[in-house]
């Protein structure tokens, strides 16, 4: 067999597949469209260590100081101060820094051209667009700062990403004493970059199963995309017979056909993924937005695809073929197929058990999981799915006997041709079986995730935390008085708290001293009586491990002679501010529920507070919203960023969830719903292929009297019973694999009957819609007109 | 003209255009019970219109349908489903079996449309089987068997609900002569048995011999032979 | 097969005469045209014929010219050919092989004096039909030799049919080609 004799049949193949009139087309561009489909799903994955590099380049490039990286950089004139102020806005996050330049020389951000000037601020095109929105109202008020112009993409992570650089000169002082402001010389490659700890193994183990959950379905579509319209090209094939082309040369031309229409995939793929590209950019998920030119695709790998996909098509196609002898007066399926044995496709799933079994309990330990055995377990177990279904297809649908009319032509049907149904429904169960495997997955690391915050949001729904050494009109009231004032605040309970020791330095001893007024410390203590002037001791609880316990109490002396933010060798000096704990002083209790959860110390009103130590001390605000005001957060953030552009604001809840986890599910089954919407369309061509080839037949049946019921439900039992039971198999290797997975990460197992029942959903969803579109053919195809002779 | 009395079908006037061409213009038909009649005529000229607007699977533009003294244009089409199902039986020239069904499941299927159980219709079916001589393929499916045996199968099919008019249209068309005779012989026997009237459309004349008259339809016109001589 | 033909002469010569008198030269001559492809008429046959159907009635002597003989009558049909001549057209010959010459002068002259020639055609076919049914039923309830012989008459009774249909449905070609 010569390359020129291949060479020649395939491109004779491939002819065929493009001027075969308006079928051929058809048939031709939805093998297209099916591969394209896949293929530009592979192409993204090719894509994606391309997006993670270079996203992580362009933070790279970006950073500024990390909190590790601090060193102390003398004044110069090439010396910037940076100074985080990140806030959140109608929960989306906004990065934000404050630079002072100290000398011409200062470094420039990437995606800047200048430094920002007094009153002006550079913001992404992201934030321009949130800020003259009606949206950005209240974000405004917060960046009370001119925009000088944008940031360009080189100093972005993503096209939609929130963003501003504004100029202030007000925070060289903070160098040292704030963490978050640091002088800088450079941007970018900052000292010991961050450890490459790698991903954590249960992170890893889901993007692992992920990525086989999500391509094993593209795999079987594919091959069943190869093979549409198979009926009517083994019937072309049977007349290249009836010409004299014998069987090699027939396989070869099918071949063929199936290598074009998968080419012509590739160029539909490669168009869909450069579309997606481009949609990319406006789409953010979970807070992350991408450039289009990140999603390039890693070339070997790219080429790797453009090589597997016609190579698979071609197989899949002499696989096909196998079972096929093309006879020049039609196509003959050798007799009855042998009996699908058992044996083989049972082990192909134990296998993948087996691989699995050695992982399970390795999740929280630092031991790392075996990435080929996880990849090949899960593989084997999903394969196993595409390899049982259609023997247990065939042995149900055999003995499936009885019913109505339509049932019987329906089960009769399927037992004829039983492996066309199993594998149109094997996308199917693969998709579902991981889908139900993976959200049993997240749903178990979602509650391990789930924490409670010790807060109690009945109390107070916001916490706005001030670092803002120098401002002394945060106690007395005053803050309480501006928060009371928001909008949508309630009520406001301002604390001050800091540390006092026994020594100016280096001391041995160490408690909290917390300032504030009467009604604001009744909210975390139970006093008896209170006036401005007052002092309290709040011992620490004597519980081992609960707290400080005895260290706290030999502070809580009257009389006792204290020093507030007393300094340490290494640290940049504290205030020292020397105080005498007033003479009296009750002893009082902590309120069972009180604001703040660990609280101890002295509790002192302001009159008797350390007047000197009031400016240095950290303020802490606690905020009643009044729900009824829409933005009342925003309202409070504006605030806080007012007083102090530092303040940390942020919202109470009893309970953390990641919401990211319920993001990842809702896309899985979105992606999962995509996946089976697909198998549906490549489901309804076979049906209405399948419909057409009988018009003479439902003609004939609908003139001796047939009713349309009748019909139209034998074709609904024709697709519902092999997706039926696709379903149960994929429920049962989905909960198995989910188990597994639970297992392997240390979650208890439990079993998410709403993904179950979902995905079950979908799939019946399917099986309906496919029934509904395909029945304007079938009365169309049942008119009369049928049996008329051409 | 009026149908003769005693008719059990008749047609008057019938009209029925596809499109541009007037498939009949103009038709006339009668049927006794029992009574063979072919339907001739060249290609093209709504010998199969006829057929079919007189089964009620095509409704005519205009012109009047009875059956049994029932005007079948005021019967709806569920009602017209019905009667093709329990009355009348078809037999084509191909395309009819379905090629899943066994022989004796597709002669069962009319019963069972009409709700018989299915043990009882495969009895009643295996029965006619016998009597066109091909219940030893009871077993096989359509696809497994010769065309003269498939199309006796599709004429116990028709018979097997006892349908007082059989509609056949060109039923040896892709026989050989010897198959389509023996199909002629069996039909019009088993028809004559069960007194069930047969329209026999067909062109070729060997075939039409097995009538007890024809009509000729020529440019959706027809003509009873019989009455006109 | 000679009666037959005789007897058909008669009623063509006389169709012939329908479309107005003509000389019995012309009726040679018109004849031959139209259906004496290979076997002219001689004129003895013409004097005979004529003189039969004029003592039947028939025709009727419209002039003579000078010089006398047969040959120089003007012959014209009676109403009592034009009946004849109906009658004869509308009954459908006894099937029998060889049909063609008679059927095919039956639907000529059917044009030729625009009579409804499908008619005589459907009317043959019908009379045919008649001829088969009785065949078939012999032969179903005959035996092996019965069957054979049988067949052998239906298999050339069909070829008859088979022609009579393709006549008719080039109907309107022929028209036009013997009205020219």
């Amino acid at each position: 067999m010569s390359a020129r004799t291949w060479a020649r049949d395939l491109s004779l193949g491939a002819r065929f597949a493009v001027t075969g009139g308006r079928e051929g087309w058809v048939r031709t561009v939805l093998t297209a469209v099916g591969v394209g489909l896949g293929v530009a799903l592979l192409l993204l994955t090719t894509a994606l260590p391309s997006v993670i590099g270079k996203r992580h380049d362009r933070d790279d490039a970006r950073t500024d100081f990390t909190f590790s990286s601090r060193k102390d950089i003398p004044r110069g004139e090439d010396t910037l101060v940076s100074a985080h102020v990140d806030t959140s806005y109608h929960d989306e996050e906004v990065r934000g820094r404050l630079l002072q330049p100290e000398g011409p020389e200062a470094p420039v951000p990437p995606g800047l051209h200048s430094l920002p000037k007094q009153g002006e601020m550079y913001v992404s095109p992201g934030l321009k667009k949130l800020l003259a929105s009606k949206d950005g109202a209240l974000l405004r008020e917060r960046l009370p700062y001119r925009t000088a112009g944008t940031i360009g993409d080189s100093g972005l992570m993503g096209p939609r990403e929130l963003a501003y650089y504004a100029y202030s000169d007000d925070i060289a002082r903070h160098v040292g004493s704030d963490g978050r402001v640091a002088r800088i010389k450079q941007y970018g490659d900052v000292g010991e970059a961050q450890d490459d700890e790698g991903l954590p193994p249960v992170l890893l183990l889901l993007i692992l199963v992920i990525f086989v959950v999500l391509l094993m379905p593209v795999a079987v579509f594919i091959a069943a995309a190869v093979r549409f319209g198979g009926e009517r090209r083994d019937r072309r094939l049977a007349a290249l017979r009836l010409v004299g082309s014998d069987g090699g040369m027939t396989r070869r031309i099918a071949a063929g056909e199936a290598l074009a229409g998968s080419v012509l995939g590739l160029v539909f793929g490669t168009g869909f993924f450069l579309l997606g590209r481009e949609l990319v950019g406006s789409v953010d998920l979970f807070g992350i937005s991408v450039f289009p030119s990140y999603l390039t695709p890693s070339p070997l790998l790219a080429l790797l695809v453009a090589l597997a996909v016609p190579a698979a098509a071609v197989l899949v196609t002499l696989f096909a073929l196998r079972g096929v002898v093309i006879e020049p007066l039609g196509v003959v399926r050798t007799a009855r197929p042998a009996r699908r044995r058992l044996w083989w496709r049972l082990l192909l799933p134990v296998a993948g058990l087996a691989m699995l079994s050695p992982m399970i309990g390795k999740g929280n330990e630092n031991g790392d999981f075996n990435e080929y055995l996880v990849v090949g377990g899960v593989l084997l177990l999903l394969v196993g799915v595409t390899a049982l279904l259609p023997w247990i297809v065939e042995t149900v649908v055999g003995r499936l006997d009885s019913g109505g009319v339509a049932w019987q032509l329906a089960v009769r049907r399927l037992q004829l041709s039983s492996g066309t149904a199993a594998r149109m429904v094997n996308g199917i169960a693969v998709a579902v079986a991981g889908a139900i495997a993976l959200q049993m997955l997240f749903t178990g690391v979602q509650d391990d995730f789930t924490q409670d915050t010790g807060r109690d949001p009945s109390r107070a729904q916001m916490e706005v935390d001030m670092t803002a050494p120098g401002k002394a009109d945060l106690v007395a009231g005053k803050v309480e008085e501006r928060f009371q004032r928001t909008k949508g605040v309630a009520a406001a309970v301002a604390l001050s708290v800091d540390s006092v020791s026994e020594r100016r330095k280096d001391p041995e001893l160490s408690s909290d001293i917390t300032v504030g007024t009467c009604a604001s410390l009744r909210e975390i203590a139970d006093l008896p009586s209170c006036h401005d002037g007052d002092a309290f001791a709040l011992p620490a609880p004597s519980d081992p491990g609960q707290g400080p316990g005895d260290e706290v109490d030999q502070l809580l002396k009257p009389g006792l002679q204290l020093y507030v933010d007393p300094s340490f060798s290494g640290s940049p000096k504290g205030a020292e501010v020397v105080w005498k704990v007033p003479d009296r002083l009750p002893v009082v209790k902590q309120r069972h529920d009180a604001l703040q959860n660990e609280i101890w110390g002295l509790l002192v009103t302001p009159s008797a507070a350390p007047a000197a130590a009031l400016p240095q001390m950290s303020g802490r605000v606690y905020v009643r919203l009044d729900h009824a005001v829409p933005d009342a957060t925003e309202h409070v953030r504006n605030t806080a960023a007012a007083l102090d552009p530092f303040s940390d604001a942020w919202t109470w809840v009893s309970e953390k969830t990641s919401d990211q986890y319920e993001a990842i599910r809702t896309g899985l089954f979105i992606g999962a719903t995509c996946v089976l919407a697909l198998i549906g369309a490549s489901l309804l061509v076979s049906q209405l292929e399948q419909l057409r080839e009988r018009k003479r037949l439902l003609s004939a049946l609908v003139a001796f009297g047939t009713r349309r019921r009748t019909l139209s439900l034998s074709v609904l039992w024709q697709s519902a019973i092999p997706i039926a039971l696709g379903l149960v198999l994929a429920s049962v290797v989905g909960l198995t694999l989910g188990a597994v997975l639970q297992k392997m990460s240390q979650v208890p197992v439990q079993i998410y009957w709403g993904s179950v029942l979902s995905m079950t959903g979908v799939g019946a969803a399917v099986v309906l819609t496919v029934t509904v579109l395909s029945l304007p053919a079938l009365l169309r195809l049942m008119r009369p007109e049928g049996l008329r002779t051409e | 003209m009026t149908p003769p009395s005693g008719s059990l079908l008749a047609a008057e006037e019938l009209r029925k255009a596809y499109g541009p061409t007037m498939a009949l213009d103009g038709a006339h038909f009668s049927i006794h019970p029992g009574e063979v009649v072919a339907v001739m005529g060249p290609s093209g000229s709504g010998k199969s219109t006829l057929l079919h607007c007189l089964a009620g699977i095509v409704p005519p533009d205009s012109g009047s349908i009875t059956y049994n003294g029932a005007e079948l244009a005021t019967m709806s089409d569920a009602q017209r489903s019905a009667l093709r199902r329990s009355e009348f039986g078809f037999v084509f020239q191909f395309g009819q079996l379905v090629p899943e069904l066994t022989c004796v499941e597709n002669v069962a299927l009319p019963l069972r449309l009409n709700g018989t159980s299915r043990k009882e219709a495969e009895r009643a079916a295996l029965g006619w089987m016998q009597r066109l001589e091909v219940d030893d393929l009871s077993k096989k499916r359509p696809g497994e068997v010769s065309g003269g045996q498939g199309q006796r199968v599709a004429v116990a099919r028709a018979l097997v609900t006892g349908p007082r008019v059989l509609f056949a249209d060109e039923p040896t068309g892709a026989l050989d002569s010897l198959n389509g005779e023996r199909v002629m012989e069996l039909l019009t026997e088993a028809a004559r048995s069960t007194n069930a009237a047969v329209v026999l459309v067909t062109h070729e004349a060997r075939v039409a011999a097995y009538s007890d008259r024809e009509i000729v339809v020529r440019d959706g016109k027809s003509r009873d032979m019989e009455r006109a001589v | 097969m000679c009666t037959v033909l005789g007897m058909s002469i008669g009623h063509t010569l006389l169709g012939l005469l329908e479309s107005g008198p003509r000389h019995g030269y012309d009726l040679k001559r018109a004849f031959d045209e139209k259906f004496g492809h290979d076997r002219p008429l001689h004129y003895g046959q013409v004097y005979s014929t004529m003189s039969r159907l004029l003592k039947n009635g028939l025709v009727e002597v419209d002039g003579i010219e000078a010089g006398g003989g047969p040959d120089r009558k003007r012959y014209a049909i009676t109403e009592a050919g034009v009946t004849d001549v109906h009658q004869w057209l509308a009954t459908p010959e006894k099937p029998e092989p060889y049909l063609q010459s008679v059927l095919y002068t039956k639907v000529v002259l059917a044009l030729l004096t625009h009579r409804d020639a499908a008619d005589i055609l459907d009317t043959q076919r019908s009379e045919h039909l008649r001829m088969m049914r009785i065949l078939t039923d012999r032969k179903r309830h005959g035996d092996l030799a019965d069957q054979l012989i049988c067949d052998h008459a239906l298999f050339h009774l069909e070829a008859d049919l088979r022609w009579l249909e393709l006549t008719a449905a080039r109907l309107d070609k022929l028209a036009q080609a013997v009205t020219r």
